[in-house]
């Protein structure tokens, strides 16, 4: 039961990546990349991540999911039709993503196995209870840097995007 | 407090250089002239102190600074020192100094560039104050190449005109090849005794004789006598000094007659325990000095410009300083140093003030007749050239009347040298006097309207050393009453001058013998220029021997051949043919980085896309290297 | 639920994360809308994200979802920079067409 709905998730967030990375209208892309985190919170619930599952909804259809839309929206990109690559590059594209693609499975595949069987352990350790401890306590410094980054991120954004008074 | 004293004397014109370099041209034009005569009459005040000082108690002093270089067991020290050489020395720099800033004040009144002109005057006072306190070779050293520099800025003060630049850069350069061999010698002697201390070298020098050494030695008197050469003007490397002449008037009279050209000569004074030692190189010097006064002598007889004969006199009376140097006789030297300083700095003063009148005309050809409008100036320049040409009782008969006497106890030869030399001298000072200010007046007759006396701020130095020029003779009389030998005895230790006491009719005979020389000299003249009126000619006209003298033997021609031409040919050749192989060379490799980097450039061509994908490739390769192999 | 692992074995999640990773390489190679690429790199993102879940299940220590936590973080900063720098870029040359950026060469 479990490996079924393991397998319809993954196809289901394989192809809406493809289809995200393919479609023609920036939007329709933005929306099967939304339904792809879906599908991905739909794994970190599967294995047992609740509170990941839920902030990566929050944090990715939410927020950037919206600023992106936004972003389509200031641009009004959605009815531009984008010229396509040269067919050199295209196959080029296509022959680096194969070669990626080898390259990382081999490392994978040639990495020495650790843990050689995985047994679970009925013990907690990813509840929300205890990410929260281990956050607020043991990783309380670099918890403290990510506010400091989303808050320095936000004043360039703002710095970056603000139309310069014509002089 | 004695530092500090003799500290200012060395601060009062540095102090006066500063002013009016940073803020003479707002001070207006004036003011420059005040400040920096003011700097050097400071200078003199301390001077005097310190010579009535010396007068009485007999001491030097001495003045340590800190120590300034010190590698292995060679050090050398700013230090000072005052004796009885350094602060008469000191006196006639200082004095004929501010005499001639006093004069400059007038003179220079109406160029655009008087600041500039009272800075370097000032500058070149401080250098000269340093060469003659230097208490070691290396300070003195700083105090030569200063004034050195000082005069090559003066002689070009005019820099518009090409031809002074020109003049300007001949007299460094030719001071320069002076400055190697003075250099080379203060090597040689550091190397020998570890010391460059004037005090130091006169012990070590007196117990030290072992024949590699005393060959040494011989080498260093060598090496330093050719720095007084470039610095003194003597054969062969005097042809800087005529043609300093481009500089302006009072810096030919201070620098070029009155000071800086007798750093020589105050050097060889100075070091007067090494020349003892060296006898061969003394009897060299007598040699050079005495062809010098005669060579400089014959070319001074046909010039025509007045400052030209001034140059070439001074180079012939530098010529029998050196001749007295030559012959052990320093005292002597230093005698006819001051004499001269006295002088040759009055006759400048009285051409430069000829020259004002005439609106800038130095050609003899185009004066004459200015007796009757330049009164003072006529009398000062007429007791200078009594002076100079040896006519009892003014100053230079004294001293120049001692330099033959010891030339002809030592011989016969060089004192009928210096005597020819002594004639000619006569000859063409008069020559010179009369031309400038007897008979009509030749010039044009808008220079006639502009004819006037100079102002006051010129004719006072000119009476205050024609007054010098008259009794200057009177610090060393003959027959034993010379004042002058017992004061410098504390410098000369071997002094081995024989000094006759009382009258001696050898000596009578020889003051006759020198002033009926003169008279002859003066007759010759009177005979040519008054009599029968002779005007040098034209340019063109002169034939025969005057020519080969004209064009003054021709030296600068030779050197030019000899020296500068193969030096540029040697130029040339590095210019066009080694300079280019080397360009080529760097070229090539330029050009073939280029060559290689052409494939190279072509990855970089700006596309963010292109730049992605290489660097996915990249990063898959990075990871093949990492993991996989 | 707790024994998912179990079931369906970890290497069956490391192809899907090498495969979801691949799928944004190719959109970033394939693409010439920045703004696309943009969401490729998101999508590289996710797939790092869940690699690193699924090993803190696998070594059963949070530390794992922690770091994905501050990756979070880190892409949402990544993103509002990024499309502040997008906007900039429309603005200036009126297109967001990589192919057109060729401004980048010495």
């Amino acid at each position: 039961m479990i490996t079924i709905i393991f397998y319809i998730l993954a196809t289901i967030t394989l192809g809406t990546g493809i289809l995200t990375v393919l479609a023609k209208n920036p939007i329709h892309s933005a929306v099967y990349m939304v339904v792809c985190f879906f599908s991905i919170a739909g794994h970190f619930l599967m294995l047992n991540a609740q509170f990941l599952s839920v902030v990566h909804i929050i944090v990715y259809t939410g927020a950037i999911m919206i600023l992106l839309l936004f972003t389509l929206m200031l641009m009004n990109l959605s009815d531009q039709h984008e010229p396509k690559k040269k067919v050199a590059s295209r196959i080029a594209a296509a022959v680096s993503v194969c070669l990626t693609a080898i390259v990382i499975l081999a490392v994978f595949l040639k990495a020495n196995v650790v843990i050689e069987s995985y047994k679970a352990e009925n013990i907690d350790f990813q509840s929300v209870q205890v990410i929260g401890q281990v956050l607020l306590d043991e990783y309380m410094v670099p918890f403290e840097f990510a506010s400091i980054l989303l808050i320095t991120a936000m004043i360039g954004a703002v710095l970056i995007s603000k139309r310069e008074k014509k002089a | 407090m004695e530092t500090g004293l003799v500290l200012l004397l060395l601060i009062f014109p540095l102090v006066g250089f500063l002013i009016n370099l940073s803020v003479g041209k707002k001070i207006g034009r004036s003011l420059p002239g005040i400040i920096a005569t003011a700097a050097v009459t400071g200078s003199f005040a301390i001077s005097l102190f310190y010579f009535i000082q010396i007068l009485s108690t007999g001491q030097a002093i001495e003045v340590h600074l800190f120590q300034w270089v010190a590698f292995g067991e060679f050090s050398v020290n700013l230090a000072f020192v005052l004796d009885q050489l350094s602060l008469l020395w000191l006196l006639v720099v200082t004095g004929i100094g501010t005499l001639i800033h006093i004069y400059s004040i007038g003179y220079m009144h109406d160029d655009e560039n008087v600041d500039r002109f009272f800075s370097y005057l000032n500058l070149f006072i401080f250098f000269m104050i340093v060469l003659v306190t230097a208490n070691n070779l290396l300070v003195m050293f700083i105090g030569w190449e200063g004034v050195g520099l000082c005069s090559y800025l003066l002689i070009g003060f005019w820099y518009k005109n090409q031809q002074f630049n020109d003049a300007a850069k001949k007299a460094f350069i030719m001071n320069r090849i002076g400055d190697l061999g003075f250099l080379t010698g203060v090597f040689t002697l550091a190397y020998l005794f570890k010391t460059v201390d004037f005090a130091t070298l006169k012990l070590a020098l007196s117990t030290t004789t072992t024949p590699e050494t005393s060959a040494l030695l011989g080498v260093a008197a060598f090496c330093l006598f050719i720095g007084a050469m470039g610095k003194s003007a003597q054969i062969p490397l005097y042809t800087w000094l005529p043609d300093a002449m481009a500089g302006p008037t009072p810096v030919s009279a201070l620098i070029h007659a009155a000071t800086m050209v007798t750093a020589g000569i105050f050097m060889i004074t100075r070091l007067n325990f090494l020349f003892d030692l060296t006898p061969d190189i003394q009897y060299f010097i007598a040699i050079i000095g005495a062809v010098t006064a005669l060579f400089a002598a014959s070319i001074g007889i046909v010039q025509t410009d007045i400052k030209k004969v001034l140059a070439y006199s001074t180079v012939s009376q530098l010529g029998l300083m050196f001749l007295a140097l030559g012959l052990g006789a320093y005292q002597i030297a230093v005698f006819h140093v001051i004499t001269h300083a006295f002088f040759k700095a009055c006759l400048f003063l009285g051409s430069g003030s000829v020259i004002h009148a005439m609106g800038g005309e130095q050609d003899m050809r185009k004066m004459g007749g200015l007796k009757g409008v330049m009164s003072i100036t006529y009398i000062t320049f007429l007791v200078s050239t009594l002076s100079i040409s040896g006519i009892p009782p003014f100053a230079g008969f004294f001293s120049k009347d001692e330099i033959m006497l010891v030339a002809f106890q030592n011989s016969p030869i060089l004192w009928v040298v210096a005597m020819l030399a002594s004639l000619l001298t006569a000859f063409y000072m008069f020559r010179v006097l009369y031309l400038t200010f007897f008979k009509e007046f030749r010039g044009t007759s808008e220079q006639k309207k502009h004819l006037h006396e100079s102002p006051s701020s010129m004719t006072m130095p000119l009476i205050v050393l024609g007054v010098l020029a008259t009794v200057g003779g009177l610090i060393s009389l003959p027959f034993g009453y010379s004042w002058l030998n017992n004061y410098l005895s504390p410098i000369f230790s071997g002094s081995d001058v024989v000094e006759a006491h009382g009258f001696s009719t050898e000596q009578m005979v020889f003051m006759g013998v020198s002033t009926l020389i003169a008279l002859i000299g003066m007759s010759l003249a009177y005979y040519k220029y008054m009599t029968k009126s002779t005007v040098p000619e034209e340019d063109e006209k002169i034939t025969g021997f005057a020519k080969v003298l004209y064009n003054k033997y021709y030296i600068d021609e030779i050197y030019n051949t000899i020296f500068i031409k193969p030096i540029y040919a040697m130029s040339n050749f590095f210019n066009s043919i080694v300079e280019s192989i080397i360009t080529g060379v760097v070229f090539g490799f330029a050009l073939i980085a280029k060559g290689l980097s052409a494939p190279a450039k072509a990855l970089q061509n700006g596309s963010v896309g292109f730049y992605l994908s290489f660097f996915v490739v990249a990063f898959c390769l990075l990871i093949i290297c990492l993991f996989l192999v | 639920m707790l024994d998912i692992l179990e079931q369906v074995g970890i290497n069956n999640y490391i192809y899907l994360s090498t495969l979801l990773f691949c799928v944004g390489v190719l959109g970033i190679l394939y693409r010439r809308s920045t703004i696309v690429m943009l969401m490729s790199v998101e999508l590289m993102l996710a797939a790092a994200n869940l690699l690193l879940a699924v090993f803190s299940v696998y070594h059963q220590d949070v530390s794992g979802q922690v770091f994905v936590i501050f990756a979070m973080a880190v892409a949402a900063a990544e993103v509002a920079v990024g499309l502040a720098i997008l906007v900039s870029i429309y603005r200036n040359i009126g297109s967001i067409d990589i192919d057109k950026l060729k401004n980048l060469k010495g």
